[in-house]
């Protein structure tokens, strides 16, 4: 039997609430599959199974705030009887934290009614009782799914709606802003950072760029912020202490490179889900990721595997205006690049002053994981993989 | 397409990528970006969305000449009148 837990989607975030399942008992599921949707401070995120199987039995009701690491629901292994698991279940009964004192946010959610699949239709069926109830939820009733005989509308459809109900922007605002508040208090209490910065000339980039795009249609066209992602992944190559965690007193380095980007989110917040494997992905392919990743952030829907396992964190300031930026590590990764405002500014090559695009690229490490040293090599290195576009 | 109608379509392109954004407030003669917080992504969204509703792709070098709403209007109308 396999325990399908709430994973971690982030340092801020220590437990969620079950908005929907996506599969239901006996279904199969595979690897990678969103099963369920949870709501977190920051979003409500598509939890992903990591394993194979049949769902078995799912333990946890929708609507409820468990913590991270509750035993979501039961699989049965390929090739195990629902017998079996029973069996196994009678000997070794799951553990299964007590639920979580519902948070503020949990206790008295802004109902909102949720969109309904279907035109709501004045004759289905709706029984009294569930139309009471839906009242005492605040939910409308004309808005709810149902899924009973002939689509009538049951007591649990209304539960299901209500619990589907995510705060209102304002709430989750306040709510993002306790979690940013949590991770970076405790960035700044437990993480010894060094700051280090280095003004990159991007001429050549960027002269490359505009010749690239001149070639694309608006489609594939391609950002600036993309090239620089990739030439942070591929510099992390010569300073792994940069890529990876810190975790239980000592450094973890990271099996892959997986970029955190940095993203605003219009209402106010922010968010920092991952790009997996960015060393690995070309630049259109990479475009095309962190422009599905800014719109699903944006929209507030992003996948477990995203928000737990960044390794490393970008953030880009520059269209801010900003000349540098100075971050703040987000625990547990152990450094956090910034890239500043690319603009023509004086430089001296070859003797001669002459007028550049240039960016200030800057790292905040952990130097409980690194040193300095290795810190400038990193930077070196960007500057270096900026010098030559077309490689990236 | 006249002008009136061009405009109509840009400004739900733009509130459908900043939709924070009042009608009424935003002055057509001012710079976009100075009025609306979009970064590079949000721009170039708003350019694939102009695509694909009017059919007319902006090429990167001509960015410089579109600082307002009524810039747009008129680079737009241009290209669809020359096309007809």
């Amino acid at each position: 039997m396999i325990e399908f837990k709430l994973p971690s989607l982030g340092a801020d975030m220590d437990q969620g609430k079950l908005l929907e399942w996506k599969v239901k008992p006996g279904d199969i599921v595979k690897r990678g599959q969103v099963v369920a949707v949870v709501d977190t401070s920051k979003a409500a995120v598509d939890v992903e199974i990591w394993q194979d199987g049949t769902l078995f039995e799912q333990l946890v009701p929708i609507g409820e705030t468990v913590p991270v690491g509750t035993v979501l629901a039961t699989l049965l292994q390929p090739g195990e009887t629902p017998e079996q698991a029973a069996l196994q279940k009678r000997q070794a009964p799951a553990a299964r934290p007590a639920p979580a004192a519902p948070a503020t946010a949990a206790a008295a959610p802004s109902r909102v009614s949720v969109p309904a699949a279907a035109p709501p239709s004045q004759r289905r069926p709706v029984s009294p009782a569930a139309r009471k109830h839906a009242s005492e939820l605040n939910v409308d009733i004309d808005k709810v799914v149902g899924t009973g005989p002939h689509g009538a509308v049951t007591i649990e459809d209304v539960e299901k709606a209500a619990a589907r109900a995510v705060p209102a922007p304002a709430d989750r605002y306040a709510e993002m802003r306790k979690a940013i508040a949590a991770a970076m208090s405790r960035s700044k209490r437990e993480i010894p950072h060094y700051y280090l910065s280095e003004t990159i000339p991007m001429q050549r980039t960027a002269e490359w760029l505009a010749r690239e795009n001149g070639k694309r249609p608006v489609t594939e066209r391609i950002l600036m912020g993309a090239l620089q992602l990739k030439a942070v992944a591929l510099a992390l190559a010569k300073a792994p202490e940069l890529n990876g965690f810190w975790l239980d007193g000592k450094f973890q380095a990271a099996t892959g490179v997986h970029i955190g980007v940095a993203i605003s989110i219009r209402q106010g917040g922010l968010i920092a889900p991952a790009i997996h494997d960015v060393d690995k992905k070309n630049l259109p392919e990479l475009m095309r990721t962190l422009s599905d990743l800014v719109s699903r952030a944006r929209a507030g829907s992003l996948r477990s595997s995203e928000m737990s396992d960044p390794t490393i964190t970008v953030t880009n300031l520059g269209e801010q205006g900003v000349e540098a930026v100075f971050g703040v590590i987000y625990p547990p990764q152990v450094a956090l690049v910034g890239f500043g405002r690319l603009e023509m500014r004086p430089w001296v090559e070859s003797g001669e002053l002459r007028a550049v695009p240039l960016v200030t690229a800057s790292l905040s490490g952990d130097h409980r994981a690194s040193d300095g040293i290795r810190g400038a090599r990193f930077l070196a290195e960007l500057r270096e993989r900026l010098q030559h576009p077309e490689e990236l | 397409m006249n002008e009136t109608e061009i405009r109509t379509r840009v400004t739900a392109i733009i509130k459908s990528i900043a939709p924070e954004v009042e009608e009424g407030e935003l002055r057509a003669d001012r710079p976009l970006r100075d009025q609306i917080d979009l970064d590079s992504m949000d721009w170039l969204n708003v350019l694939v969305a102009v695509n694909e509703k009017l059919h007319v792709d902006i090429p990167e070098a001509d960015y410089g000449k579109l600082v307002s709403l009524d810039n747009l209007v008129a680079y737009l109308h241009g290209k669809l009148a020359s096309r007809a």
